[in-house]
């Protein structure tokens, strides 16, 4: 199998888009999040939805191959929250290994049926792996400013354990995606070089951070260029932003980036801003307009969608990306 | 294309982006959030006092820092917890977050915990080949693994470079180690080259600067994208106090190192001058030291700061002037000025006047270097000044000793002592340790002097084979706290009875008591300037040296006591766990002596019994003279008048005694005893009736790792041991009829008479209490039946089993009293009674427990929670309130 490194010089590749809006569209009840294995559980389970890798696992493989199907390159495994951090809120923190080694295992299969249907077309996986729902640079408690909910240490080990779990399920990149606190990232990197280390192997990193408004800062208050130069330690796939705006919105931040990095860059916004009901509207066309202005410029090597987004916009991504050759970095910094 | 501009950028960031382009100007780093540095700054992170220590670092981020620098390096605090804490405060501060953080430590795991919470991409201040290649690599890879930048120490295993040729062999080691085997991007790399002080008045450091210069031009044309930092402070060092000539040397300094390629450096921006508003003249005199122009640009430069600073006289009338005063002053002006031209004529004159040569080192040089001393001190005088003086002094001395030779009688040619001093392992100052070992000498002691960078063993090994009296030991760096803290912890193993002198710039009499004191049985003293180093050694030497080294030792346990307790305020045990972690004793393999006597028995002894256990120190304690007795009456400050009181106190003593003014009654009590419930003391007859219960406080606060939370009755055998022990409990007094006394001479307007009696009458009957204990260690109990102590070493508390008295440190519950009074029958066997608020009178008495235990042992109680006071209040069957209003001032807010 030809590895991602040599398919991202060739081509624009395309990531998939969002895995939630999918499985809204199932309507879960909490009797499905449970499954027949988690029937007896002592607290609620729905809206877990990585949970769903163990007991819908149809639905999950359903929505990879609509992606793949779509003209996706890459599938994100749904393990966003895969965490013991992320779990605890379920009280899940024991099922973490088996969770993403799991998902992993279900992208893997499908991504290698569409290879075998077309291996011109490589398809590959990509561990998810979340910004979990704590922050290691900021306090919680606007009274008390030194304190934090989560330590690195925390969250370097959960995410070792996570990383262990998407390798060992046959992921072939990693992205460390939805980046709010620049922290919680390098505990994440921290981890990888650690699993890397000791397993003596290497594995390409995406990692993808989140401008969460017009102040053109992520939530942990860097700017594009303080958040690039804050993970660029780490030789990476590419980086780039994902989620929080629509890709209009983000064209300027990712302009930066791109000007400032030698990585390649990706992207994956949300199909516009969300409507008064929490909605995601913004139509397949609207979005591929917006996309085009990116192919236009030259800004990115990956482009995908995130919350939002449906098969229906990635494949009209992919029908405008393939005409496009892939982003050249003329970095300066 | 210009090989500058193929330079890759070094780039950093907090909130912002910094990067460091060829073509970026100097960027200067912020030092005062720097612990080592500034004082204000320790304060603030001693006292937690973060929101003005964050103030300090916002500050300086708008007044232009564009990196600041971020040390928690003091023995005394917790440097991960200050690193971690402050950084985190950091981060919720958007105007200070915005530059990059230098997180500056001599220990790893400060610097790790740094790293860990910062978001930016930071630069790490220092690693070095110091502890060799595996330990580099180590921190080198992890840096990078946390996504930092690193400063690299110009320091290898065999020191710190400190020459050229070995800034430009470390460095060109620590790249290639950095760059081919750790993989470590080479423009994140910053060497700091060592910047170390010029015109010392020390030949080797002429050319410090230069060196710097040319090694920092070898790195930037040799090491491909690596960048050149460095404490620009330093240069100045011997400068202190004149920041005329300080401002100008950094200026002058930074100029020549920028034009070399030195890209940032930690700078205190309020301490640079415009290079091109330098006047000339300072400007020529300055830059002939930096770059060792002339051989005497030292010295002139001394002399032009002398002009900088204040006004200029007339040479020879100056000269006149000085040379007209007595022998004294003269000596102290030359020694002061660092003027050898008059001194052998001076001291010559000197010797004539004085009974024995050896007087005039010991009064005449000696008070004019503890003037040296103290201006130093206080920062009135450089470094290169006080080399000047020892220099003169060694002059004076050196004229001196023929005298001194020919005047000692055959045989009688030993010295004061032998001092071992060493700067320790890790540590390369020795300025001050060598002005100490300097004027030691002066004094006829024997110097021992090791070095620099002594490994333990060495000095162990040293102070064994020489046989030396006392061990010097000098630091200035923060990493020489723990290695001191750690040679007194062998000294202690290898059971070596030598005391210790700390000295050096970053040790302190409070990181001596708390950390390195508790590690070592001897003596270990603190001392804090290089003339008060002489006074020491004596007291550590003479033959009162017991008394000395008792009340150093009682000091420190005191301060590190309270220390203790104020710093450990927030982490309490519950009682439960307290008693948990009680102090547990053998009584398994301990037999508690039978007492020969058991039950009560009233006591009355002639005061003139008494007058030999007088321990005198706190009686002038009494009249706001402060020292020891007997060194006392020859103090140079308070001699005279305690000598004068001291003849007073004879006197009426003497009438004490003649006309038998005072009477000394006393009764003790011996009990069959058991601890009972933990905390309390179980007493009965020798029939085993239970007649009542000593109930006893117990430590609260958290302890370090192993030690227990001790209350007494630990120190009694518990019940469910099977075993019998015993406890006493007695009262002395010697007040009856002081008041009545003391009263006539109030009315015959003789205040001074009436302070007198009652302190004498005090000290008489803390004589008593020291008299009975004696005889019931020795006789009444006879646990201690051959033990044989002269005065000092009762003072001293040598001896074994303690007489804690109620309302003092160990148990200050004043309402044992009341039990102790009804088990002695105290009122009508004596006539001593408690007041309401628990005081006897009369007052010159003394009551408490005794404690036979050979393990037991004074100690503070600290401070209790609540839940111990509502426990105790139920065991002592009163309210809350009460128990409340009583320990008040113990408990916990």
């Amino acid at each position: 199998m030809s590895s991602i490194q040599e398919a991202i010089k060739n081509n624009i590749l395309i990531l998939d888009g969002a895995m939630g809006t999918m499985l809204q569209r199932y309507n879960f009840s909490e009797e499905d999040f449970r499954g027949q294995r988690f029937k007896d559980f002592p607290h609620s389970l729905k809206g877990n939805n990585d949970l769903l890798s163990l007991t819908q696992p149809q639905a999950i493989k359903a929505v990879h191959a609509a992606y793949f199907e779509a003209g996706a390159d890459i599938v994100e495994t749904n393990t966003f929250s895969g965490t013991t951090i992320g779990m605890a809120d379920y009280h899940l923190e024991d099922i973490v290994y088996e969770l993403n080694y799991e998902s992993a295992k279900i992208a893997r299969e499908v991504a290698d049926e569409f290879t075998g249907k077309n291996p011109e077309k490589p398809r590959f996986v990509a561990g998810s792996v979340g910004p979990t729902n704590r922050t290691a640079s900021m306090s919680p408690d606007v009274n008390d400013p030194g304190y934090r909910a989560v330590t690195f240490d925390d969250l370097r080990i959960a995410y070792k354990q996570q990383v262990e779990a998407l390798m060992d399920g046959g992921c072939d990149l990693l992205l460390v995606e939805t980046i709010f606190d620049t922290l919680n990232a390098k505990a994440a990197l921290f981890a990888i070089e650690e699993v890397k280390d000791e397993r003596n192997i290497d594995i390409p990193i995406m990692v993808s951070g989140t401008i969460t408004d017009a102040s053109g800062r992520t939530l942990s208050g860097q700017t594009v260029e303080a958040f690039l130069v804050s993970v660029s330690h780490i030789p990476l796939l590419s980086v780039g932003f994902n989620c929080a705006l629509g890709a209009d919105l983000l064209k300027p931040y990712l302009q930066t980036l791109s000007h400032n990095t030698s990585f390649n860059v990706s992207a994956h916004p949300n199909a516009g801003l969300p409507n008064a009901f929490g909605e995601y509207d913004e139509t397949p066309e609207e979005m591929q307009a917006q996309i085009k202005t990116y192919l236009d410029d030259n800004l990115v090597n990956i482009i995908g969608g995130c919350c939002g987004t449906t098969p229906e916009h990635i494949k009209l991504i992919a029908d405008i990306a393939k005409d496009y050759k892939p982003r050249v970095s003329t970095a300066v910094m | 294309m210009a090989e500058k501009e193929t330079r890759k950028n070094l780039v950093l960031s907090g909130l912002e982006p910094l990067i460091i382009t060829p073509e970026s100007l100097f960027i200067n780093v912020g030092e005062r959030t720097n612990v080592t540095g500034s004082r204000k700054f320790l304060r603030l992170i001693k006292e937690e006092k973060y929101e003005e220590a964050l103030s300090i670092a916002k500050e300086q981020v708008e007044g232009g820092a564009q990196i600041i620098d971020i040390n928690m390096d003091e023995g005394m605090l917790d440097g991960v917890y200050a690193m971690t804490k402050f950084l985190n405060l950091i981060a919720a501060e958007p105007d200070i977050s915005r530059v990059p953080i230098m997180i500056d430590s001599s220990k790893w795991e400060i610097i790790e915990a740094g790293l860990k919470v910062v978001q930016g991409k930071s630069v790490v201040n220092s690693i070095s080949l110091k502890e060799g290649e595996e330990a580099f690599v180590h921190h080198a890879r992890l840096i990078k693994r946390y996504g930092a930048a690193v400063i690299v120490m110009a320091f290898d295993e065999v020191g710190q470079a400190d020459n050229y040729e070995r800034r430009v062999e470390i460095c060109q080691r620590s790249y290639d180690i950095l760059v081919n085997k750790v993989g470590f991007p080479a423009q994140d790399i910053i060497f700091d080259l060592n910047i170390f002080p010029v015109a010392t008045g020390m030949e080797e450091h002429r050319l410090n600067a230069l060196d710097f210069f040319r090694g920092t031009k070898w790195v930037r044309e040799n090491l491909p994208h690596a960048h050149i930092s460095g404490g620009v402070s330093n240069v100045s060092f011997s400068f202190r106090g004149n920041d005329t000539v300080r401002e100008a040397m950094h200026s002058v300094f930074l100029y020549h190192a920028i034009k070399n390629g030195m890209t940032m450096g930690i700078v205190n921006p309020e301490m640079l001058t415009i290079y091109d508003e330098i006047p000339k003249d300072l400007l020529e005199h300055v830059e002939d030291v930096i770059l060792n122009r002339r051989d005497d640009a030292t010295e002139r430069l001394l002399d032009f700061a002398e002009n900088v600073k204040g006004d200029v006289k007339g040479n020879e009338k100056a000269i006149q002037e000085w040379r007209s005063g007595t022998v004294q002053e003269r000596i102290t002006h030359s020694l002061v000025k660092g003027v050898d031209q008059y001194i052998e004529e001076d001291v010559e004159e000197a010797r004539l006047a004085a009974a024995k040569p050896i007087e005039v080192i010991e009064i005449n040089l000696m008070t004019g270097m503890n003037v040296v001393g103290d201006l130093f001190g206080s920062g009135k005088m450089f470094l290169p000044q006080v080399v000047k003086s020892a220099r003169v002094m060694k002059k004076a001395v050196a004229y001196l000793l023929p005298f001194i030779e020919a005047s000692k009688q055959a045989g009688d040619k030993q010295g004061n002592g032998k001092i071992l001093m060493a700067t320790v392992k890790g540590d390369v100052h020795d300025i001050g340790k060598n002005i100490v070992s300097v004027v030691l000498a002066c004094n006829n002691y024997e110097i021992v002097d090791l070095g620099v960078m002594v490994a333990p063993e060495k000095i162990i090994a040293a102070a064994i084979e020489h046989n030396v009296d006392i061990i010097g030991l000098s630091g200035l760096i923060t990493p020489s706290l723990d290695e001191m803290v750690y040679l007194a912890k062998e000294l202690d193993k290898r059971d070596i009875k030598i005391p210790i002198m700390i000295g050096g710039a970053t040790t302190s009499r409070a990181h001596t008591a708390v950390k390195i004191a508790p590690q070592y049985r001897q003596t270990v003293i603190h001392v804090n300037d290089a003339s008060r180093a002489v006074t020491v050694a004596g007291s550590l030497l003479n033959s009162d040296k017991k008394i000395y080294m008792a009340s150093i030792r009682e000091e420190y346990d005191a301060f590190r006591e309270t220390f203790l307790n104020r710093s450990r305020d927030k982490n309490f045990l519950t009682i439960e766990q307290a008693r948990k972690n009680k102090l547990q004793l053998d009584w398994e393999n301990y037999t508690p002596k039978k007492p020969n006597f058991i039950g009560v028995k009233a006591i009355e002894v002639d005061v003139d019994v008494l007058v030999p256990y007088i321990d005198w120190t706190p009686f002038f304690r009494t009249w706001e003279l402060h020292g020891k007795y007997p060194a006392i009456l020859t103090d140079e400050v308070v001699g005279e008048q305690a000598t004068a009181v001291f003849a007073d106190a004879q006197a009426m003593l003497a009438v004490i005694l003649k006309e038998k003014k005072l009477d000394a009654k006393g009764i003790y009590g011996i009990f069959p005893a058991n601890q009972v419930n933990d905390d309390d003391i179980e007493l009965s007859d020798e029939n085993g009736k239970v007649l009542d219960k000593f109930l006893t406080l117990r430590q609260q606060s958290q302890k370090t790792k192993g030690a227990p939370n001790i209350a007494l009755s630990d120190f009694i055998a518990p019940k469910d041991s099977g075993k019998t022990d015993y406890m006493g409990a007695f009262c002395v007094a010697t007040g009856f009829g002081v008041d009545e006394w003391a009263e006539e001479f109030v009315k015959d307007l003789d205040d001074y008479n009436a302070i007198m009696v009652k302190a004498l009458a005090d000290r008489l009957a803390e004589a008593f209490a020291e008299y009975l204990h004696e005889k019931v260690r020795k006789e009444i109990w006879g646990y201690s039946a051959d033990e044989s102590l002269s005065t000092e070493d009762m003072i001293a508390e040598t001896y074994k089993g303690i007489r804690p008295a109620p309302g003092y440190p160990a148990c200050p519950d004043h309402l044992e009293k009341p039990t102790i009074w009804k088990l002695l029958n105290v009122e009508e066997e004596i006539g001593v009674v408690l007041t309401e608020s628990m005081a006897m009178w009369p007052a010159s008495a003394v009551s408490g427990y005794y404690f036979g235990n050979p393990e037991s042992k004074y100690f503070g109680l600290g401070k209790i929670k609540e839940d111990q006071v509502v426990d105790y209040a139920k065991r002592r069957s009163i309210s809350t309130e009460k128990a409340m209003k009583w320990l008040n001032p113990n408990i916990a807010d």
